[in-house]
C-alpha cells in the first residue's frame, strides 16, 4: 500500500537509469544513511562499535570485493584474506616508511598494491576455470601469507612479524575513539559501495556478467576476455586491500600474517553465499549474518541451556555452535540458494501488491 | 548407551549443583570478575580445555575457602577458538562487566594478546601473558598494563642453553644446535635471543622453520639428519609437537637430544606420540602431578563437592592443568597484594589490580602457605620488570609422566633483558607513547 | 646423492598419504559432481570414531567395522538431508554446502567422542628400516612403507570393485552421465549414498593411517589442504591421477623444501624455509597453465 510506484513517471533517461528509480527506495536509503551517520554514533556503545559495527562494515567491504569477482565476474576465489593481508601490510609500510604520507593516500595505495598482485594471480584465470581456478587461488592465499612472514622488511623488521599500527590521523584529527573510527570506516565503505553499485550497472559490470554466464559466448559477442577478467581481479583485490587496511588500522590495531588465514577467506566466501551472490546489498546482509550468528549463538546457547537445565559445559556449547553454524549454512543453501538479498527482493515484491494477493 | 545416560545424569547433577552454588554468591556484595577469553574447540581446543579447567577450578577453590578475604570470584568464558578476531569480540563483549573489578585477563594466545595490548591499556584493564604474548612488555615503563609474568620465550631459550651448557661441562663451543620452530610470531620470538647466545657461547645455530600447522615434517627432519646436530630445540604448538617427536623417531634421531619449549611439553603433546616420546625433554614453568598439596586439595575440595570444571578428571595434575592453576594463583595473589594496600575485603578496580601485579612478591614461604611449594618459581615483579622470575625447569618424559630434571634455572638476564628494552623503546616510538619513569613508581 | 634419494623416497611415501585423502575427493566428485570440502572433516570424524570405539574396549578390527558403519550412516544422512534437496543447484552451491557440512562434522565429532588428542596404535612401528640404513645409509620409514602398501591395496580393491561388481558398474554409469543412468533404471540416490559411504571408507583408512602417524586430533582436518594440490594436478575425476599426483606432489614438495630455501637465502638473505605450504599449489598452478584439466582429467570442450 505504501510501497508502490504508481504515479511515478519517468520523463528522462537519467531518471529511468538512476540507482533507485522508486521514490520509496530513495526515502528508505536516505533514512538508512541518516541512521547510520547520525543516530548510531549518538546511541551505540563501545561494544557495538568495536565488536560489531566496525568489523561488520569492514567485512562488508571485503565481501563486496569478493562479490565483484565471484558474483559478477564468475571467478571463484578462495584467497580474499590474502589480499586483505596485502592491503594491511602495504598501508602499514606506506605509512611508516614515507614521512608525512596522508593515511587516506596510504589506504588507496594499499588498495592499488593489492590490485596489482590481484592481476598477477588473476592471470591463470585466462586458462583455468571452475574449481581448478578456485584451488589455484589457494596458491595466492598461501604464497602471500608466506611472503609476509618471510620478508622482515614488510613488517618493519619486527622480530615476531606482527605489525602494530598507530592511530589514524587525518588533517590533525585523531580517530582514536570508537565512534570516530566507525564514522571513518562508514564513510569509506559507503563511497566504495556506491562506486561498486555504479560499476556493476555500467558497461564494465555487464561485461563481467556476460563472462560469468558464458565466457565463450561473451568472447564471441566482442567482449575482451583478458581485459574483463583481469579488471575484475584488480577491482576485487582493490576492495579487499582497502578492507584489509581498515581491518588493521581501524579494527584490530595489530595484525600478524597468520591472522589472514584460509579460514578468513572462507568466512568472506560464506558472507556472499548467504547474502547473495551477485548482489551489492547481499554483501552487507551476508556480512551481518555471518558476523552476528556466532555471537548470537554464543550468548543464547548458555542462556537456553540454563533455561532448560541442560548440562552444557563450555566445550559442548562451542561444539553445538559449530554444528548449528554448519547446519544453517546448509539450510540456507537448500532453502534459498540466492541468499538473503533474494529474500529481500521477494519481500519487496510482496509489499508492492500488499494488501492484495495478486 | 547406559554409560552415556549415566554420564548425563552425573553431568546434570553437577550442573544443578553449580547453578545452586553460584546463585547465592551472585548476591554477595564484593566480587572480582575474571573475563576468560578461552578456547575449548578448534585446533588447540584440548590444550585450552586443561588450562582453563585448572584456572576455573582454582577460582572455585578460593571461593570455597572464603574467597579473597571475603571477595568472591566470578567469571565468564567466551570461546575464541584461538582466533584473534573472535578474541577481540569476546574482550569487547565482556569488558563492560569487568570494568568495575577485573581479574587479570588470560588469553593463552599470542595473537589475541598482541591485539589486546593497546586495547587493555586504553580501557585500564590488566592483561596477563604468562609465558606467551608480547615479550617486550617485560619493560613496564612502556607497557604499564601488560604482564608477561613468570618467564618469556627469550628467557626460556636462554635457560635451555644454560641447561645444555651445564650438561656439557660448561662449554658449548663447536656444538651444533638446531632450532626447529613454528613459523609464526610465537616461534620467531626466541630467534634474537638464541642468536645472541650462539655468539656468546660459540655454538652453531641452524634455524629450520615449520609451516603452520606442521602436520608434515619429513623434509625438516631429513635436513636435521643431514646436519647431525648435537641438540634440537623445538618451539612447537599443537599438532606440530607430536609430529616432530614421531618424525624424529622415523628418522632415528634420539629423543633424548630434543628439548621443547613449554608449549611443547604437556601430556597432550607426548601421549599421542606413544613410545616415541620416551626420553623427550621440555622446559616448563610449573611441575605436573598431584604431589603438590594444592592440586590434591583442589581435587578433594572442588571435585569432592562436585563443583569441578572438567568432566574428564584424568586431566587433573597434568602440566597444562597445573599451569592453569598456577596462572590463577598468581592472579589471585596479585589481587591479594592490591587488597593489602587498598583495603582488605574489597573488590579491586583495574588500577588497583594493576598495582598488585606490578608489586607481586610470591616468596617460597607464601607458596608453602598456599600448598604450592615447587609448583611454580618465586615471582617478584616491579615497574621495570614485569616478568618477575625468568626461571624454568627442565623435565623429561619417561613414558608415563613428566620427571623434573633440574631445579629452577634462570636465563641470562644481562643478555636478554636489554633486548626487551630496545624493542619496547622502538614500540614506544612507533606508537608515540611516553614511557613512565620507573624510579618514581612506588 | 644419497641424501637426494633419501628425500625423494621420503617424499614419494608421504605423497601416497596425500593420495589417500585425495582419493576420497575424487570418488565423490566423479559420481555426483560435488567438490566435497568436508573430506578432511570426514577423515577426522572417522579416526575419532575408530579411536572412540577402541577406547570402549573394541579390538581394532571391530572398531574399524563400527567406525565404517558410522561413516556409512553419515554418508546416507548427507545424501538424504543435504544432497537430495540440492539437486540441480549450481556446483558452487553444492561446494558451499559441503563446507557447511565440514563445520557440522567438526562440531559433531568431538561432541560425540571428546576433543582430547589421542594416540592410535595400529601395531606399526615407525622406525627406519635397519638393513637399508646400514647398507645405503638411507632412512626409509617402515610405517610409511606399510602405509603405502595399504594405500595401493585399497586402490586395487576399489578398482576391482568398480570394474567387476554390479554396483561398481552402476557407479561408473552414473559418473558418465546422470540422466542416462537414471533413464536405464539406476537408482541415482542409492548410488550417491553408496559413493558417500565408499568415500567414508577411504576417509577411515586415511584417518587410521594419519591418526596413528600424528595422533588423532582436530589437525586431521588439515589433511584436506595437503590433498587439494594433488587433486588439481591429477585431475578431479581420475583415481590413477590422485595416486600419480600424490607421488609428484609429495616428492617435489620435499625436494623443494630441502633445496629451494638455501637458494632464496643466497639471493635475499634470511631464512626461507617452510615453503611446503604453498609450493605444491604453485606447482599445480603452473602445471595447470600448460594443461588446464590436470594430468588425467577429462578434456573440457566449450560450446556456445
Amino acid at each position: 500500500m505504501f510501497y508502490r510506484e504508481t504515479g511515478q513517471f519517468k520523463t528522462s533517461y537519467a531518471a529511468d537509469q538512476q540507482i533507485f528509480p522508486i521514490r520509496q527506495d530513495r526515502i528508505g536509503i536516505a533514512i538508512l544513511l541518516v541512521v547510520a551517520f547520525v543516530v548510531v554514533p549518538l546511541v551505540a556503545g563501545s561494544y557495538w562499535f568495536n565488536a560489531i559495527l566496525i568489523p561488520f562494515l569492514i567485512f562488508s567491504l571485503a565481501a563486496l570485493g569478493l562479490n565483484i569477482l565471484t558474483g559478477y565476474a564468475g571467478q571463484l576465489s578462495l584467497g580474499s584474506a590474502a589480499f586483505m593481508a596485502i592491503g594491511a601490510y602495504a598501508a602499514y609500510n606506506f605509512h611508516v616508511r614515507v614521512e608525512g604520507m596522508p593515511i587516506l593516500v596510504s589506504f588507496i595505495l594499499a588498495g592499488l598494491t593489492a590490485a596489482g598482485v590481484g592481476i598477477l594471480f588473476g592471470l591463470p584465470s585466462l586458462r583455468i576455470k571452475g574449481f581448478y581456478l578456485a584451488v589455484a587461488t589457494l596458491a595466492a592465499q598461501f604464497f602471500i601469507v608466506w611472503c609476509l612472514t618471510k620478508f622482515p622488511y614488510l613488517s618493519n623488521n619486527s622480530s615476531s612479524g606482527v605489525i602494530s599500527v598507530p592511530d589514524v590521523e587525518i588533517l590533525g584529527y585523531k580517530f582514536d575513539t570508537p565512534p570516530a573510527r566507525y564514522l571513518l570506516v562508514l564513510t569509506l565503505v559507503s563511497l566504495m559501495a556506491l562506486a561498486a553499485k555504479n560499476m556493476v550497472r555500467s558497461t564494465t559490470g555487464r561485461a563481467w556478467m556476460a563472462v560469468r554466464d558464458m565466457d565463450v559466448a561473451a568472447e564471441v559477442i566482442g567482449i575482451r576476455l583478458m581485459h574483463t577478467k583481469l579488471l575484475a581481479f584488480a577491482v576485487s583485490s582493490f576492495y579487499c586491500g582497502v578492507a584489509g587496511a581498515l581491518y588493521a588500522f581501524c579494527y584490530l590495531g595489530s595484525v600478524e600474517p597468520d591472522g589472514f588465514s584460509l579460514d578468513l577467506s572462507f568466512k568472506i566466501l560464506f558472507m556472499i553465499i548467504v547474502g547473495g551472490v551477485g548482489s551489492i546489498l547481499g554483501s552487507f546482509l551476508g556480512a551481518a549474518f555471518i558476523l552476528l550468528l556466532p555471537i548470537f549463538l554464543d550468548i543464547s546457547l548458555p542462556w537456553l541451556s540454563g533455561l532448560l537445565h541442560l548440562p552444557f559445559e563450555g566445550a559442548t556449547v562451542s561444539h553445538i555452535q559449530l554444528m548449528v553454524f554448519g547446519a544453517l549454512i546448509m539450510f540456507f543453501l537448500i532453502v534459498e540458494p540466492h541468499g538473503l538479498a533474494r529474500l529481500w527482493q521477494i519481500g519487496k515484491e510482496k509489499l508492492r501488491l500488499w494488501p492484495f494477493p495478486h | 548407551m547406559i554409560n552415556k545416560l549415566k554420564k548425563l545424569v552425573i553431568a546434570s547433577s553437577i550442573a544443578a549443583a553449580l547453578l545452586a552454588s553460584t546463585a547465592p554468591s551472585a548476591q554477595a556484595a564484593e566480587e572480582q570478575f575474571f573475563m576468560l577469553p578461552s578456547y575449548r574447540v578448534g585446533p588447540y581446543g584440548a590444550n585450552g580445555q586443561s588450562f582453563y579447567g585448572g584456572f576455573i577450578d582454582y577460582l572455585s577453590y578460593v571461593n570455597m575457602k572464603g574467597g579473597i578475604d571475603g571477595v568472591q570470584n566470578t567469571w565468564e568464558e567466551c570461546e575464541t577458538e584461538y582466533n584473534t578476531a573472535k578474541g577481540v569480540e569476546c574482550y569487547e563483549r565482556m569488558k563492560s562487566k569487568a570494568q568495575k573489578a577485573p581479574g587479570p585477563i588470560h588469553t593463552m594466545s599470542t595473537g589475541i594478546s598482541y591485539a589486546l595490548v593497546d586495547k587493555t591499556a586504553a580501557d585500564k584493564l590488566p592483561l596477563a601473558m604468562m609465558g606467551y604474548g608480547l615479550t617486550s612488555a617485560v619493560d613496564g615503563s612502556v607497557f604499564p598494563w601488560a604482564f608477561p609474568l613468570v618467564t618469556t620465550y627469550q628467557m626460556q631459550a636462554s635457560a635451555i642453553i644454560k641447561f645444555l651448557k651445564d650438561k656439557n661441562g660448561g662449554n658449548l663451543t663447536g656444538k651444533k644446535i638446531v632450532f626447529l620452530y613454528h613459523d609464526s610470531a610465537y616461534g620467531k620470538e626466541p630467534i634474537l635471543a638464541l642468536e645472541a647466545e650462539s655468539k656468546l657461547n660459540k655454538f652453531t645455530l641452524v634455524q629450520i622453520p615449520v609451516a603452520h600447522p606442521g602436520n608434515e615434517q619429513g623434509a625438516q627432519w631429513q635436513r636435521i639428519r643431514q646436519e647431525q646436530p648435537d641438540y634440537v630445540i623445538m618451539w612447537g604448538w599443537g599438532v606440530m609437537n607430536m609430529t616432530a617427536i614421531k618424525t624424529a623417531q622415523k628418522m632415528g634421531f634420539p629423543r633424548e637430544k630434543m628439548i621443547g619449549s613449554w608449549w611443547a611439553g604437556s601430556e597432550e603433546d607426548v601421549i599421542p606420540a606413544g613410545d616415541a616420546a620416551k626420553g623427550y625433554m621440555s622446559a616448563t614453568w610449573n611441575v605436573s602431578g598431584k604431589a603438590v598439596p594444592l592440586i590434591a586439595d583442589i581435587e578433594k575440595t572442588v571435585y569432592g563437592a562436585g563443583k569441578g570444571n572438567l568432566k574428564d578428571t584424568s586431566k587433573l595434575g597434568t602440566i597444562l592443568y597445573n599451569r592453569g592453576v598456577s596462572a590463577a594463583v598468581l592472579s589471585v595473589e596479585a589481587i591479594r597484594a592490591a587488597q593489602a594496600k587498598y583495603g582488605k575485603g574489597k573488590a579491586m578496580n583495574g588500577e588497583q589490580v594493576r598495582w598488585g601485579l606490578e608489586n607481586l612478591n610470591l616468596t617460597e614461604a607464601r607458596l608453602k602457605q598456599l600448598g604450592a611449594t615447587g609448583l611454580l618459581p618465586e615471582v617478584k615483579t616491579s615497574c621495570s620488570n614485569h616478568e618477575g622470575s625468568g626461571k624454568v625447569k627442565l623435565q623429561q618424559w619417561d613414558g608415563a609422566k613428566w620427571v623434573p630434571l633440574t631445579d629452577w634455572i634462570e636465563g641470562n638476564k644481562a643478555l636478554i633483558h636489554p633486548l626487551f628494552q630496545a624493542d619496547a623503546a622502538k614500540y614506544a616510538k612507533e606508537k608515540g607513547i611516553t614511557p613512565r619513569d620507573c624510579s618514581k613508581e612506588k | 646423492m644419497q641424501f637426494f634419494f633419501e628425500v625423494l623416497i621420503g617424499g614419494l611415501l608421504s605423497g601416497i598419504m596425500y593420495s589417500l585423502v585425495a582419493l576420497g575427493f575424487v570418488l565423490i566428485y566423479k559420481a555426483s559432481g560435488v567438490f566435497n570440502f568436508a573430506q578432511g572433516a570426514m577423515v577426522y570424524f572417522a579416526a575419532l570414531s575408530l579411536v572412540g570405539c577402541m577406547e570402549k574396549g573394541a579390538p581394532l578390527w571391530l572398531a574399524f567395522i563400527l567406525a565404517f558403519v558410522v561413516m556409512t550412516l553419515l554418508g546416507i544422512a548427507t545424501e538424504k538431508f543435504v544432497l537430495r534437496k540440492m539437486v540441480n543447484q549450481a556446483p558452487i552451491a553444492l561446494f558451499m554446502a559441503t563446507i557447511g557440512l565440514a563445520f557440522f562434522i567438526e562440531g559433531l565429532a568431538p561432541m560425540l567422542w571428546g576433543n582430547e588428542v589421542r594416540p592410535l596404535n595400529i601395531g606399526l612401528v615407525d622406525e627406519p628400516i635397519a638393513w637399508i640404513l646400514d647398507r645405503y645409509n638411507i632412512v626409509v620409514s617402515s610405517f610409511d612403507l606399510a602405509a603405502a602398501g595399504l594405500a595401493l591395496a585399497l586402490v586395487a580393491v576399489l578398482a576391482l570393485f568398480f570394474q567387476y561388481t554390479r554396483i561398481g558398474r552402476a557407479l561408473r554409469a552414473v559418473a558418465d552421465d546422470h540422466q542416462a543412468a537414471l533413464s536405464i533404471g539406476i537408482p541415482l540416490q542409492h548410488i550417491w549414498a553408496l559413493v558417500w559411504a565408499v568415500a567414508g571408507f577411504v576417509a577411515l583408512v586415511a584417518g587410521m593411517l594419519w591418526g596413528s602417524r600424528n595422533g588423532v586430533q582436530y589437525a586431521l582436518t588439515f589433511t584436506a589442504l595437503k590433498a587439494l594440490p594433488v587433486l588439481i594436478l591429477g585431475g578431479f575425476t581420475s583415481v590413477p591421477g590422485a595416486i600419480v599426483g600424490g607421488l609428484i606432489i609429495g616428492a617435489s614438495e620435499k625436494l623443494a623444501e630441502i633445496y629451494i630455501p638455501p637458494v632464496l637465502a643466497d639471493i635475499f638473505g634470511g631464512n626461507f624455509g617452510g615453503i611446503e605450504n604453498w609450493f605444491p599449489y604453485v606447482l599445480a598452478l603452473l602445471f595447470l597453465l600448460v594443461r588446464p584439466e590436470g594430468l588425467f582429467g577429462e578434456r573440457h570442450i566449450d560450446r556456445v
